[in-house]
């Protein structure tokens, strides 16, 4: 037995030591069942803000490993619409009803499942309070709050986007929709600017992929518009040279993509740049992003005045004890990506470790989470980016293994596929349909 | 009856070792349990896995082990599986896939 094993700086785990002699074949003999027994008495209650990728996973394998856990997750709105796929909505290519789930697969579980609005959190006396007046008490809290906007950064943008002259379409359903009216309103020969933030912000290929779904529709429908891509960093932020490659073979006359051209407002639709004005027929402007509003009310955000800082090994808050964060809102590992499959995953290392804290037991030394992301760059052409994360106990954080993960050789359309089943997997995971 | 000490002291120890044991085995079965649900994102909850996912649940583990070793040393291509595989230790894998070799395959 190898003691030097570097994800084991502290020396092997006991249960590692004793495994060893064991058949591993014979392991799945125990069953794991025993240990949460339907029908027991409670061992906790845990509230979950937040029904997306995140919250929802959190509450689904809470009730799947920790069995008679209380659940109760608290939702604004009535239907999960997905941020990935929602591209392809945006480009013509599927319905809003292709990526919109219910949550009654996890009420049918046994999650209670609430409709409402979280306006306080109470961390002292471990209650939440809603919007109307109500309370729900827990042992533990798991907020996955999403993002918000800093619309201070875009002078004019919030009124813009209030009074729906312009989308972002960075949180599916309504925004979604909205664009894709707008699109299908706008002239042949018309343009469409797309500007994107400074990173950090939520998927880092999203805008990339939107820019070739209104581009592959207008080269259908509108083959004299264009797609003018403003870009606040400067370079593709995700999957580049497969991207430049899509530009260019698909997109040549279409699509223009310009670096370091960071907007600072919006009137009308014309994007104020620093040194020069672009007018637009449609523009959509993704807004620089911080952790949602909830969790900077609740004291969560204290990194960089921007993002909830977490204990990567039970996703629990460094301001708060009790509650844990989850998904965009946190401040990242390095290269770890703001993305809904990363959300996920944060959330089935939290269910494994608030099940056990409920319990009193130990929780899991060595977690790991990994990402996959397909971008659509045709309606049927996808690539990929896809890393490992193991955690590392000398510097408490998550870090990519070297030599693993990486991007797709080329766009095809076998990725097409997966990147459907991807979605049709993750929708079922998370919310148990 | 009551065991005179020369006997309950060896008694003791093996229960302690069979709890220990059964601890341990319970231990290395959470973190399969843990360790796979990594891969329920793309291969389904449980590895019952939908649409054009290869489905992982009732894949006896040697089978899931040698896959996923042709994958890591390129034996078999792949449009992705050839770079996560790289993210995890062989003791992973086994675990991982002494998990799956355990599920229910998802009813067709």
């Amino acid at each position: 037995m190898n003691r030097q094993d570097p994800r084991f700086p502290n020396g092997l785990p006991r249960r590692r030591l004793l495994g060893a002699g064991l058949a591993l074949g014979g392991l799945g003999a125990l069953s794991l069942a025993g240990c949460a027994t339907p029908g027991g008495p409670s061992i906790g209650r845990v509230v979950v803000i937040g029904g997306g990728f995140g919250g929802s996973t959190a509450a689904r394998y809470l009730k799947m490993w920790g069995g008679n856990v209380d659940v109760t997750l608290v939702e604004r709105n009535p239907n999960f619409v997905s941020c990935p796929i929602s591209n392809l909505v945006v480009g013509g290519f599927r319905r809003i009803e292709d990526v919109t789930r219910g949550y009654q697969g996890l009420a049918a579980m046994g999650v209670k499942v609430v409709r409402g609005e979280v306006t306080a959190i109470d961390a002292a006396g471990k209650k939440v309070r809603l919007a109307g007046g109500g309370e729900i008490a827990y042992d533990r809290l798991v907020v996955s709050p999403g993002i918000g906007f800093m619309w201070e950064q875009v002078e004019g943008l919030q009124a813009a986007v209030a009074g729906g002259s312009i989308a972002h379409a960075w949180q599916a359903g309504e925004q979604t929709l909205l664009l894709r009216r707008q699109l299908e309103a706008m002239r042949d020969g018309g343009v469409y600017a797309l500007s994107i933030p400074r990173v950090p912000y939520r998927c880092p290929p999203g805008p990339y992929e939107r820019a070739c779904m209104v581009a592959a529709y207008f080269k259908q429908a509108k083959p004299r518009s264009k797609v003018l891509v403003l870009d606040a960093n400067a370079e593709i932020q995700s999957k580049k040279a497969l991207f430049e490659k899509a530009f260019k073979d698909h997109y040549g006359g279409i699509l223009e993509y310009r670096p370091n051209s960071e907007i600072k407002s919006v009137s009308g639709l014309t994007a104020k740049l620093e040194f020069e004005d672009v007018k637009a027929d449609v523009l959509n402007v993704v807004p620089p992003q911080r952790a949602g509003d909830l969790a900077r009310t609740s004291g969560l955000v204290n990194v960089n005045n921007r993002w909830a800082g977490v204990n990567w090994l039970t996703m629990e808050s460094t301001a708060a004890p009790g509650i844990h964060v989850l998904g965009d809102a946190t401040f990242p590992a390095p290269a770890m990506p703001k993305s809904g499959h990363m959300a996920n995953q944060h959330a089935k290392v939290a269910a494994a470790a608030i099940i056990q804290l409920l319990k009193g037991e130990a929780v899991n030394p060595t977690p790991v989470v990994m990402n996959t992301c397909y971008s659509f760059v045709t309606a049927r052409d996808v690539v990929h980016v896809a890393s490992v994360h193991q955690y590392d106990a000398a510097d408490k954080t998550f870090k990519t293994v070297p030599g693993s993960g990486g991007v797709s050789a080329a766009a095809n359309q076998i990725e097409g596929r997966y990147a459907l089943s991807w979605a049709d997997n993750i929708w079922a995971d998370m919310l148990a349909v | 009856m009551k065991l005179s000490p020369r006997f309950r002291l060896p008694a003791l120890a093996a229960t302690l070792a069979g709890a220990l044991c059964a601890q341990g085995a319970l231990a290395n079965e959470m973190l399969g349990r843990n360790l796979a649900a990594t891969c329920a994102n793309c291969h389904g909850t449980n590895g019952q896995a939908r649409g054009d996912m290869k489905p992982l649940a009732g894949m006896p583990a040697d089978k899931l082990v040698a896959m996923v070793a042709d994958y890591r040393n390129g034996n078999q291509p792949a449009t992705i599986m050839h770079q996560i595989a790289k993210g995890y230790t062989e003791d992973q894998i086994r675990l991982i896939a002494a998990f799956f070799a355990a599920q229910k395959p998802a009813a067709k």
